[in-house]
């Protein structure tokens, strides 16, 4: 399943690429998520930014160079956002959502090899500069300290919400003058400047100028040499055996000179030597002796330490920098600090987890599958041959049976994911559909951490979506609607997701205006969905709106009227073997509750026995088993048979002429008509022998090395190790008996042969009521 | 397909597929004039022998009873749990109009894989592995109308016997065996 690796070398590492760039994304769509809400801290901007950093970087390496200008773009943003320089605004969030559905966008033309529009994205960059023109630029716009943003204080670097404050100069305020000049050897001591100046940032206000007068050409570089020297202007209480104490690990490695200056010194010595270019901040006007936001990042082209695929670019991307740098003293800084701040947090996730391929699990979880019916069947041997084995064989069987549903258990939640990766889907669609709507809404999730299998959660997502379209759509009022009805002008819709019993609950609560009854019911008579004089509950007139071909919208909106409608959710969610149901409070809110598996691969199932064969019956599509009294199972014309149950007709189809098995109970009367509800909401009775018990199965497809049969949905393997069809509902409620089954059948029973109109009329004057 | 795979494992990396492909069509001229040996496993139905191309064979186990399939083609015995895998045996005396077989635990499943399919057939008995050179596979003359024949992709002689040679990917197109199926249904 490799990629074709013959015509590109990179292929490999390109997939490993695109599946972070995905990850990374999806973080940061969570992260911007937060920033809108206002729940955002330091960290929060640190993170997008470190995203968007990383997608640089790789695309840099792959020469994405769209994909690297964009994200280039981007990064200048952030990072003026995170040092403070630009405040959180509604529409700097406006912009900084759009810039990531561009680079989502840009992320899945280079996935595709595909080449977006010249301008493509451009208005999403003409926003991001209008932004960046009033602090300042990119690399290419030089206005040489035409800018006036002096703030840029210590505290840049690592604390972007903390307070600035001028050069505090208090009594005991000392002024050091440090010369850090790293040897050779520093690097290969496993030493890491950044250390140092974060250090020595802790002591107190630092201004740093740094020298790279000594760095050679790209070609001749050392990796692991040194070439940069610092001067570091401390402001600190602190003593002077302090300042030793940060440099004592590499006082062997390094020319070190502290000196102690007076006050006056902080302003004026501006003793730059000649060749020193100072890589911090460009705003300076010359007056304060050039701050340094930090130089982590010139350490990351010298320093082995950051990971292999982030260096290549940075290196790369290093040199037109100090080239450009020379002449004008201006260098996209902003882009340094990432790389820095990804290396420590890159290393910390990779202890944690590993990158599985999703189809080595799902071969573990099959082969554990086959552990456990191997056991069961060696344990009816054992069970069997009782008086032959020993205590020690019967003592180990249980404690290998122990060992294996562990081992399953173990192996099936290696499969489970946090619902959190769908729902943090979630605030973004409200965003973009409540401003469409111009409604107020606040969005509360809860329970993000239950887990859930992975194909679960994939099959979620548009059901979800639609659901949440639908309550902003429908559900929830109008600001104005909203006070009038007394209620905040803004709605909320809690998202809430829960184990209980063995099942996942997810909830969709709005605190709208409820399903308006009266129009649903007119309209579902109006669509025929129900007969006119049918009684509802409120109950089942709320549920209609599942109804197949059923829209309350008045116009269909391109929110959540795009055609599809409740019934495609309900149907999605079943075919996950799920159920969703509504529950409306007029005035006070609707409730949505979906019921799911935890997992696709295991299904609760009812075993029945039909003639000499097991089906089983997918236990959450039951309603109920009943045999019915003679009295209440009528022939319909052409020999079909229905049965009455509470004032309806239910339509029974025995299994085993469906099937076409030899023996098997045809009289509904004698045998058990299972009800079954099919995803349309109709029930069907399945006439079968008798039930042989519940299990949990494991779902087998048929369709791997045959074919789909109708009215088998997949197959499954029983304790003994015999292949055993789980029935398709839906695909059996749409089958006839065939006519020659039939026929043999009323032989059989000796019936007088009548007219063989199969037809589900339910017509009883002639319905033959072939009482024997 | 197929053959872009094996392309791909014998080429070194970095190689112009249009060569590839120029080099490989000469290479299989090659092997065909100057014969090229192949192997087959045999078996018998009934007193004809066949043979199946011993690649395609993944392995050989004795009769185990299998669950039927509703509404499907008589030579659809059932299907098989093969160590978690759904696998549907074919009769293949049925296949070929001869009728059901009535399978003892003598009899044979030979499992195969056609395509990324994994699939059984029913035989009598395997009786043993032939080695032979691809010239020696002689064309199947057309002596039959009902077009059975096309299972046939040749005939060999071993030992004054002759063992034809099965073109499994007819036998059982999938595509067919739905027709069949819906006809069945009928």
């Amino acid at each position: 399943m490799l990629p074709a690796a013959h015509d590109d070398p990179f292929a490999q590492f390109k997939v490993t690429f695109f599946e972070e760039c995905t990850e990374l994304l999806a973080d940061m769509e969570q992260h911007l998520g937060d920033l809108e809400s206002g729940s955002y801290e330091g960290e929060t901007l640190h993170a997008i930014f470190r995203a968007v950093h990383s997608i640089k970087a790789g695309a840099g390496a792959f020469s994405f160079t769209r994909l690297v200008e964009f994200s280039h773009k981007f990064e200048f943003l952030l990072d003026e956002l995170r040092e403070g320089k630009l405040e959180v605004a509604d529409d700097l969030v406006e912009t900084l959502f759009r810039s990531f559905d561009v680079l989502s966008d840009l992320v899945g033309f280079a996935q595709n090899a595909e080449e977006p529009e010249g301008n493509y994205g451009q208005d999403a960059l003409d926003q991001i500069e209008a932004y960046l023109g009033g602090s300042d630029g990119d690399g290419t716009d030089t206005k040489p300290g035409a800018d006036t943003a002096v703030e840029e204080g210590a505290e840049a670097a690592g604390d972007a919400s903390g307070g600035e404050d001028k050069p505090a100069v208090k009594d005991d305020t000392k002024h050091f003058r440090i010369e850090f000049t790293p040897r050779e050897a520093m690097y290969r001591h496993a030493n890491e400047p950044l250390l140092i100046i974060r250090e020595l940032k802790d002591l107190g206000r630092t201004e740093t100028t740094i020298d790279t007068s000594r760095l050679p050409a790209l070609q001749a570089m050392e990796p692991e040499d040194a070439y940069f020297s610092w001067v570091f202007d401390l402001w600190t209480t602190h003593d002077r055996d302090d300042i030793d104490e940060v440099f004592e690990f590499v006082i062997d490695d390094c020319d070190l000179t502290i000196v102690t200056l007076d006050d006056s010194n902080t302003v004026v010595s501006v003793d730059v030597s000649p060749g020193r270019t100072d890589v911090g901040d460009e705003d300076d006007f010359g007056f304060f002796v050039p701050v340094a936001p930090i130089v982590g990042g010139v350490v990351s082209a010298v320093d082995p330490t950051p990971e292999k695929e982030e260096q290549v670019p940075e290196k790369k991307e290093e040199a037109p920098a100090l080239a450009a740098a020379k002449p004008a003293a201006k260098k996209p800084a902003p882009t340094k600090p990432g790389a820095a701040a990804a290396g420590p947090a890159v290393s910390s996730v990779k202890a944690a987890s590993i990158r599985v391929d999703v189809d080595r699990v799902d071969r573990l979880v099959n082969m554990v599958g086959e552990l456990v019916i191997t056991q069961a069947m060696l344990a009816q041997e054992v069970e069997l041959g009782k008086e032959m084995s020993t205590d020690r064989v019967g003592s180990g069987m249980d404690e290998l049976s122990t060992h294996i549903r562990e081992l399953q258990e173990n192996v099936m939640s290696i499969r489970m994911q946090p619902v959190k990766s769908v729902f943090s889907r979630m605030p973004r669609i409200v965003r973009d559909v409540s401003k469409k709507l111009d409604k107020k809404v606040r969005l509360v999730t809860v329970g993000e951490d239950t887990e859930v299998d992975k194909t679960v959660i994939e099959e979620l997502a548009d059901p979800l979506t639609h659901m949440i379209r639908n309550s902003l759509d429908h559900g929830l009022e109008t600001p104005a609607e909203r006070k009038e009805a007394g209620k905040a002008e803004e709605g909320t819709i809690r998202l809430s997701a829960e184990h209980r019993g063995g099942r996942i609950i997810i909830e969709i609560v709005d605190d709208g205006r409820g399903i308006n009854r009266e129009k649903v019911l007119e309209l579902a008579i109006e669509k025929g969905v129900v007969s006119e004089d049918a009684q509802l509950t409120d109950n089942e007139i709320d549920n209609l709106i599942f109804a197949p071909g059923f829209s309350t919208a008045e116009e269909v909106t391109d929110l959540s009227g795009r055609g599809v409608g409740m019934d495609v959710v309900r149907r999605n969610i079943q075919s996950l073997g799920g159920r969703v149901s509504v529950q409306s409070f007029p005035e006070k809110g609707t409730r949505f509750t979906l019921t799911l598996p935890l997992t696709l691969a295991v299904l609760d199932g009812m075993i029945v026995s039909v003639a000499d064969q097991k089906y089983v019956v997918p236990i959450n599509s039951i309603i109920e088993t009943v045999r019915p009294p003679k009295k209440d199972v009528e022939m319909l014309v052409g020999g079909g048979s229905v049965i009455r149950i509470r004032g309806d007709y239910i339509k029974v189809l025995p299994i085993s002429l469906v099937f076409g098995l030899k023996g098997g109970e045809q009289d509904p009367s004698k045998g058990l008509v299972v009800l079954a509800e099919t995803e349309g909401g109709r029930t069907v009775g399945l006439l079968v022998d008798a039930l042989a018990g519940q299990q949990q199965v494991v779902i087998k497809s048929l369709e791997t090395n045959f074919k789909a049969v109708e009215g088998i949905a997949s197959a499954t393997i029983l304790g003994d190790g015999s292949v055993c069809f789980i029935l398709d509902i839906d695909g059996l409620s749409k089958m006839k008996v065939p006519q020659h089954r039939l026929k043999e059948q009323k032989r059989l029973s000796s019936r007088s042969e009548t007219n063989d109109n199969e037809d589900e009329n339910e017509n009883d004057k002639t319905a033959g009521v072939a009482a024997e | 397909m197929a053959d872009d795979k094996a392309t791909d494992q014998e080429v070194p990396q970095g190689f112009d597929p249009s060569q590839i492909g120029l080099a490989q069509t000469a290479m299989d001229d090659k092997e065909v004039e100057s014969g090229n040996l192949v192997q087959f496993v045999s078996f018998k139905v009934d007193d004809s022998e066949y043979g199946i191309d011993i690649m395609a064979v993944r392995e050989i186990q004795g009769w185990v009873n299998v669950t039927t399939l509703p509404n499907t083609p008589e030579h659809v015995r059932g299907v098989l749990n093969l160590r978690g895998i759904i696998v549907p045996i074919f009769d293949l005396r049925c296949r070929f109009g001869n009728g059901l077989t009535d399978a003892t635990e003598l009899h044979v499943m030979i499992i195969i894989a056609v395509g990324d399919r994994t699939m059984g057939l029913l035989v009598d008995a395997v009786s043993d592995i032939l080695t032979i050179n691809t010239n020696e596979i002689l064309p199947v003359p057309e002596v039959d109308s009902s077009g059975d024949q096309r299972f046939l992709s040749g005939l060999i002689t071993v030992q004054e016997r002759m063992v034809a040679l099965l073109e499994i990917e007819k036998l059982f197109n999938i595509d067919e065996l739905v027709a069949q199926v819906n006809s069945a249904a009928e």
